[in-house]
């Protein structure tokens, strides 16, 4: 029989529903509780077609009572099932961070290490789209500040399927946060680096470990998700004016690959940090300062970064896209940090 | 029997109301086809439209003064209107434009407005404890406004549903819960999400009134919010009403509604209370075919100025992003 070579292509939504299915069928013990996941599919589509799959025994829409709900995912860790839980938006966490932080991440250290919470949260993150600021934020900082969960932030359909089988592998509360824009969406703006090749068996891609995206060897450019794809826009065109940019995906937050972001900031040195969170406290600050304990003699211009200024994301479009980084922004600060080369 | 003038009013404002949601929905799909992108157009965003729900905003914001705080969700423009919020400032500001409430940095879901004591929320029952704020404060300054929060079913199953009515209750304080149960919150169904029929009765737990309407009626409605204002006005309490009322849109605009039935809607859209009660008035011979006619009209007028408005007015400049943060 002759082998099936066709590149199969996936959007980021569809490929992170096929990774929770797969191991849906592996592990009776996996089981998904949200608002909206089930008849509708997840609000952005991360469950898609489960319901019919696997029924309403399994693919739970609740109330709209996060605290509840996210809290009993931590119950149902701790007796032994796998779940995953879906927060709509990550703007939503305020309503349930207690059962988040407090119990969630904090039971297997309080237990001495006896105690496993595998639970994992599904979060939608990011804006540009004008949703407000309740609807828009990433606020991936705000939880990696918070000992105790692995934040995973992927950027490509082949990273969000390896990803999730990750996640719902690991024994820890991972944080799972898919940028709206990186979905691949029919209601959204048209994305084409949210559509790529999946393979269709399960595979895993390690969480903590980052990937160069684009190599270059006149800066790195260190971001995460929907900003991957506007520093790899920006990079194409930094590339017509000779200047290599290399693209470092994070692709978790926590653990945070320090070795791969010093090892590229060895070889490029000089590095742009490009995030959709807001700019203080966040990982902008917490990548700089591992480029400065690990690379510091070896930069040739002070780190840059470009983030949400600490304001609220606002409604209108001018202020939104005043607020964001753009492929345009990118492209300028790059510009700015290799002049004088 | 009410006053013939009320019934009017509530009329102008269903029919006010109707003509703003149905106006603004098709003006949202502006540059949003043919391929829908929610970040297009001259209104981005999600938009929650309420159509359908007139009868609780009418039927509750006649017996309030602009001096009472309401707040509101993410489906707030029913209840703003009612309640007096400037419709050109309102439609403004949803446009995203400097002349709006916000100065275009709220949007829709955040509609605030000092002049008609308004504010509203996209966080699922997050406006309840500031309306038990509002009454606090009347209450410490010895003032007799109420405070007015509304809320869709879905939210009362959040905490803060409960520790709200109990902070009320416990501390006897001037609220008026308004729950619309429109039977949906998005695709999931009341029946799947909450263990009893009825949230009216979930103000036995608090000791409080609890008034079920079962039928989207604005009269009901009235009434019923005329006795809560009333008692709330005059120190003894708060009251939770629940409407059974139809939203006869999708959850936002661009919701397929791949849930609801066919059947649903069609039943939905012969029951349409604005409608009924309409008929109503003209068989009562409160009003004219004519007279309703002219209400149509003129709330359309109403509606085209304020979009006018919104269109014609400039947007901020992009620095103003990075004021407002602090007072
Ligand atoms: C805390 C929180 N959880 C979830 C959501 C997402 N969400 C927005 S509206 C909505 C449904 C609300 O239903 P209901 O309260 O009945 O109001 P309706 O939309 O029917 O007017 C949901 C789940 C949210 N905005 N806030």
């Amino acid at each position: 029989m002759a082998v099936e070579t066709k590149r199969r292509l996936l959007t980021t939504s569809k490929a992170i529903a096929e990774g929770i299915a797969q191991e849906m069928e592996r592990d009776p013990a996996v089981f998904v509780m949200g608002e909206d996941i089930g008849a509708y599919g997840g609000i952005f589509g991360a469950t898609e077609g489960l319901l019919a799959k696997f029924g309403p025994e399994r693919i739970i829409d609740t109330p709209i009572s996060e605290t509840g709900f996210i809290g009993a995912a931590t119950g149902a860790a701790l007796s032994g099932m796998r779940p995953i839980a879906e927060l709509m938006f990550v703007d939503f966490f305020g309503v349930c961070m207690d059962q988040i932080y407090n119990h969630m991440a904090k039971i297997h250290y309080e237990s001495g290490g006896n105690v496993r919470v595998p639970v994992v949260v599904t979060t939608a993150i990011g804006g540009g789209y004008g949703d407000g600021a309740q609807h828009s934020q990433t606020l991936y900082g705000t939880f990696a500040h918070l000992p105790g969960m692995k934040i995973v932030v992927p950027s490509t359909p082949y990273d969000a399927k390896g990803l999730m089988i990750s996640a719902i592998r690991d024994d820890n509360p991972v944080i799972y946060m898919f940028d709206k824009g990186v979905m691949g969406l029919g209601w959204m703006t048209p994305n084409p680096r949210a559509t790529g090749e999946v393979p269709e068996e399960p595979y895993t891609v390690p969480i903590g470990k980052a990937d160069i995206k684009r190599p270059g060897r006149d800066l790195t450019v260190v971001t995460v998700s929907l900003m991957v794809h506007r520093a790899l826009d920006a990079a194409e065109e930094l590339a017509a004016e000779g200047i290599e940019a290399e693209v470092l995906d994070l692709r978790s937050i926590v653990p945070l690959d320090r070795e791969a972001i010093v090892e590229s900031v060895r070889r490029t040195r000089r590095l742009l940090v490009v995030d959709e969170d807001y700019r203080s406290f966040g990982m902008t600050g917490e990548v700089i300062a591992t480029v400065v304990e690990g690379a510091f003699d070896y930069l040739d211009a002070p780190p840059a970064r470009l983030a949400l200024p600490d304001v609220p994301i606002p409604y209108t479009r001018p202020l939104e896209q005043y607020v964001l980084p753009s492929r345009e922004r990118i492209v300028t600060a790059a510009r700015e940090l290799v002049a004088g080369r | 029997m009410l006053s013939e003038q009320v019934q009017l009013e509530m009329h102008h404002q269903m029919v006010r109301i109707r003509r703003f949601e149905e106006t603004l929905q098709q003006v949202y799909m502006e540059g949003k086809s043919p391929a829908f992108d929610i970040a297009a157009g001259p209104v981005p965003g999600e938009m929650h439209l309420a159509a359908g729900q007139e009868p609780v905003a009418a039927g509750v914001c006649l017996h309030l003064r602009v001096s009472d705080a309401v707040t509101a969700t993410h489906r707030p423009h029913h209840i703003a209107l009612a309640h007096g919020m400037d419709m050109q400032r309102m439609m403004a500001e949803i446009f995203g434009k400097d002349t709006g409430l916000g100065h275009g940095k709220g949007g829709h879901m955040h509609l605030f407005d000092p002049a008609t004591h308004f504010g509203c929320s996209g966080i699922v029952a997050e406006g309840m404890p500031t309306a038990v704020g509002h009454a606090l404060a009347f209450k410490k300054q010895g003032r007799d406004e109420v405070a007015v929060s509304f809320f869709g079913e879905g939210a009362a199953n959040q905490g803060a549903f409960h520790e709200s009515l109990n902070l009320a209750a416990l501390w006897n304080l001037g609220v008026v819960f308004v729950c619309e149960d429109n039977a949906w919150a998005i695709s999931v169904p009341k029946e799947k999400a909450t263990a009893i029929a009825n949230n009216s009765d979930r103000a036995a737990a608090y000791g409080i009134p609890g008034v079920l309407i079962p039928d989207n009626d604005p009269v009901a409605v009235y009434e019923a919010a005329g006795e809560a204002v009333a008692r709330a006005r005059a120190g003894r309490g708060p009251t939770l009403i629940e409407v059974k009322t139809d939203r006869l849109l999708g959850h936002f605009e661009g919701d397929a509604q791949i849930y609801r039935t066919k059947d649903e809607m069609e039943t939905l859209t012969q029951r349409d209370a604005l409608k009924l009660y309409e008929r109503r008035l003209i068989a009562a011979g409160t009003l004219t075919e004519d007279g309703a006619g002219q209400v149509w009209v003129a709330a359309q007028a109403e509606v085209d100025a304020a979009i006018e408005y919104a269109r014609q007015s400039p947007y901020p400049e992009p620095e103003a992003a990075l004021l407002h943060v602090f007072a």
